[in-house]
């Protein structure tokens, strides 16, 4: 079974998966190789990172120097095609124009989704981050805890390949054994980064990235992965000897054509193809799940955008994976006499508690760093190092003004120079131009430092989307229209965030360039912009009040599964990915369980 | 379709030379606005672009002569490495005006408008173009728009133009293979293992061993 068009489906499959990035890659992949007859629906082109990713590219070689675009908003290099927070013909609605309630909505159309230019930084969530309800008082309570996801995420580890280290900190949890790759070397910015900030009381421990800083264990992961599955584990045995470790150059943002990092287009889909249990169909627009006996769902309707024909697919079982907000627009978009308000929408709460990450950024230089001897510092391309949420008890005790917490990702290093890295430095040279200029372009070279927050946002009732009433896309289906609010939780959040930086940059004797934001309001980024969008379909312990169970599966049609973000009740500093596979992966299993116990 | 620009802030430095007012009064730069598109949503990444390529130049000969001194004197030649033209720094800066995103469509109106002030100044106090003029002219009229917080009144546009003319120029250079050189750039090569920084350069910083085991573990 392998790509096939829209006219050549089988009959009928166990399941149809809606989307093919982490939480599509991650729930076909396990329903296939434990068996099910799967069929994988993405909205984008087919995608080959292995012959498609610009890999040693210079900028030069490109247009404008590969500067940013509205065509490639992460510059001419960056691996995703036909997606933005603007795709041509694939509108959305802003509720409101004002600044503070914007929400910019990305998409990757693409075989893979986002997980073929995302960062690949990969941390678990905590035993609180399940909990913060209970801890103090705002949000939902997931309802699974730590010990329910933790043998997922060493499973997810396992198999897509995570660097990092077990550093003991509070609510940052280790991995079991084998489960990590080793880190790589920290840079020089990094190593003076974590001296500084360690004298402020600030840790800075290994990062943790879905990067192979060696060859998978091929050798005794599958065993752990496929228990009792000696196919499966012959499959992934040879698969992870395919894949590369990484060769330390070229931005995993374009993604890897030597498999050496994570996407879903190079981890997930080939032994998933390979196990020949997995259909693929490309150009597959979904846009509604259709209901057939006994109130259960039959199968999903379709447009094949490479003809423009309505098509349908069936299958016992349907998984929405489509990205957070696609799968609720897919589910507002199924409407019928028995939900006439949209599928498994009888709570009403589809399309609520959306959350993105708080983000928020500063840059500085540093004397130290300047006209440092000539280094290689491409490394993995980013975040050896970082810093976990370090002020959980001051926090608890209601000494900081917001609730919860955020972590920090640093930038540094000799990068390879682009349009952008010897720009605006007039703050320095004081306008210097001619010989003078280049000899100041030599000591600056590499004496930069950024600092990106990334903290948790809480839910609220202002942040939410549904279905414009007039608007529709190129295909005629209703576009979704966003609400958005940041509380002052998030907003006093970002004005730490600054003053921290600040702190940190000063601390190594640098100085900050631009302005250090003391406004929350100013200094945090608009909603949707860090791409970590999550709810819109909470699970939660009651139909009453979610819209899943703990497994994704929606109350009112038990043979249809969330997936992917649309589920988490909350959005913890960490980045989402690796939870949405832990929590797929776990999902997959619970849907195995049923189909062989016939209850699906 | 043409666009017509009066360069109204050239004549603010101008004001004393009532022959030059009349001069610029008639000299309209002119501005092919392109109806060229951009690449799409879904280029090749992998094969090599050329300026011109993807969207007509739009510089002339006489606006990349003028283009072409000013990238020199904000990056000459020197012992280390060649000149921002020498570097093709000028055939970038015609792709990146050319081009028919917005942000290069505002670029485009300021840094034409840019040029022509430059010859205008030259003129003005020199009597020839800028590309004519000897580099210690060339310095004299920069020196008077290089920082914009430093610039006088009347020059605050020009100013504005040339940071950003510099800036343009600093990034076609040093993301050419010229400026790699230059910079000392040694990485995008692949690598068997990634080392980290040599202990001696780190004890020289200050940063010791125990910097390095307290992240490694």
């Amino acid at each position: 079974m392998p790509f096939v068009t829209s006219a050549a489906l089988e009959k009928t499959y166990d399941v149809i998966v809606v989307g093919s990035g982490a939480a599509g890659g991650q729930s076909a992949y396990t329903l296939s190789m434990e068996g099910a007859k799967v069929l994988m629906l993405e909205a984008g082109r087919k995608y080959v990172p292995e012959t498609e990713t610009p890999m040693f590219q210079t900028p030069d070689q490109g247009p404008l120097r590969g500067a940013s675009t509205p065509d490639k908003r992460f510059g001419f290099y960056d691996a995703t095609v036909d997606g933005g927070w603007d795709v041509p013909g694939e509108p959305y609605v802003r509720a409101t124009h004002d600044a503070a309630g914007r929400f910019d909505w990305w998409r990757a159309r693409m075989l893979g989704g986002r997980t073929n230019h995302w960062g690949r930084i990969s941390l678990r969530n905590g035993p609180y981050d399940f909990k913060v309800h209970s801890r103090d008082g705002l949000g939902f309570d997931w309802p699974l805890s730590y010990a329910d996801l933790a043998p997922y995420y060493d499973k997810v580890e396992l198999l897509v390949g995570v660097y990092g280290s077990n550093d003991g900190l509070e609510n940052t949890p280790p991995s079991a054994p084998g489960c990590l790759l080793p880190p790589p070397k920290p840079i020089v910015s990094d190593l003076l980064i974590a001296q500084r900030a360690r004298r402020l009381g600030i840790p800075v421990i290994a990062g943790h990235r879905a990067v192979l800083t060696r060859q998978l264990d091929f050798r005794t992961s599958p065993a752990r992965l496929h228990p009792g599955n000696p196919t499966a584990q012959g499959i992934i045995a040879a698969d992870m000897q395919r894949r590369a470790a990484c060769i330390w150059a070229t931005p995993c943002g374009r993604g890897c054509s030597i498999r050496a990092n994570y996407q879903s287009t190079t981890v997930h889909l080939p032994p998933a193809l390979a196990s020949g249990n997995l259909d693929i169909v490309t150009d597959a627009m979904v846009h509604e799940i259709t209901l057939g006996k006994r109130g259960l769902a039959s199968g999903v309707n379709f447009i094949d955008r490479t003809n423009g024909k309505e098509c349908h697919a069936a299958a016992r079982v349907v998984v929405l994976a489509a990205s957070s907000c696609e799968t609720v627009r897919i589910l507002l978009n199924s409407k019928s006499a028995r939900f006439p308000s949209g599928l498994a929408n009888s709570s009403g709460k589809v399309g609520r508690y959306l959350m993105d990450t708080v983000g928020s950024s500063l840059a500085g230089q540093v004397p130290l760093l300047e006209s440092l001897p000539p280094l290689n510092e491409d490394g993995a391309s980013e975040s050896h190092v970082y810093t976990p949420w370090w002020l959980y008890q001051e926090q608890l005790a209601g000494k900081l003004g917001f609730a919860r917490g955020y972590h920090i990702e640093f930038g540094g290093g000799k990068r390879m120079p682009g349009l952008g890295t010897l720009a605006g430095i007039e703050w320095l040279t004081a306008g210097s131009y001619g010989k003078k200029f280049k000899e100041d372009a030599r000591r600056y070279y590499g004496s930069f430092v950024s600092f990106d927050g990334r903290g948790e946002m809480i839910p609220n009732k202002g942040s939410y989307c549904e279905i414009d009433p007039k608007v529709k896309d190129k295909f005629g289906i209703p576009v979704l229209r966003f609400h958005w609010k940041w509380s002052e939780h998030e907003t006093r959040q970002a004005a730490h965030m600054q003053n921290t930086f600040k702190e940190i940059i000063e601390a190594m004797g640098g100085r900050v360039n631009g302005p250090v934001e003391a406004d929350g309001a100013k200094a945090i980024q608009a909603g949707g912009s860090i791409i970590h969008e999550v709810g819109g379909a909470i699970m939660g312990r009651k139909a009453k009040t979610s819209v899943t169970n703990r497994w994704g599966q929606t109350w009112d049609v038990r043979n249809v599964f969330l997936t992917d973000g649309a589920v988490f009740p909350s959005n913890a500093d960490k980045n989402p990915t690796l939870t949405i596979m832990a929590l797929a992966w776990r999902a997959a299993d619970h849907i195995l369980d049923l189909m062989r116990r016939r209850e699906l | 379709m043409d666009r017509r620009t009066t360069i109204k802030w050239m004549l603010a430095a101008s004001a004393s030379m009532p022959f030059l007012q009349q001069r610029a009064a008639g000299v309209e730069a002119t501005m092919v606005t392109p109806q060229a598109r951009g690449y799409g949503t879904d280029p090749d990444l992998t094969k090599v672009y050329h300026a011109g390529d993807l969207w007509p130049l739009i510089l002339t000969p006489a606006q990349r002569r003028t283009a072409s001194a000013l990238c020199d004197v904000i990056i000459p030649s020197d012992s280390v490495s060649r000149s921002a033209s020498a570097a093709g720094v000028v055939d970038f800066l015609a792709e990146w005006v050319s081009a028919p995103y917005p942000i290069q469509v505002k670029d485009r109106a300021l840094i034409l408008d840019g040029l022509v002030w430059m010859n205008f100044e030259a003129m003005r106090r020199f009597g020839r173009d800028f590309a004519a003029l000897k580099l210690t002219q060339q310095h004299l009229i920069c020196d008077d728009i290089c920082c914009e917080q430093n610039a006088k009144p009347a020059f605050a546009q020009a100013a504005q133009f040339f940071a950003r003319y510099r800036d343009l120029t600093a990034g076609g250079y040093y993301s050419s293979a010229a400026g790699r050189k230059d910079l000392q750039y040694i990485g995008n090569v692949p690598l068997k293992s990634f080392d980290g920084p040599p202990l001696a350069l780190l004890q020289k910083l200050g940063l010791g061993p125990e910097q390095v085991q307290a992240i490694e573990g």
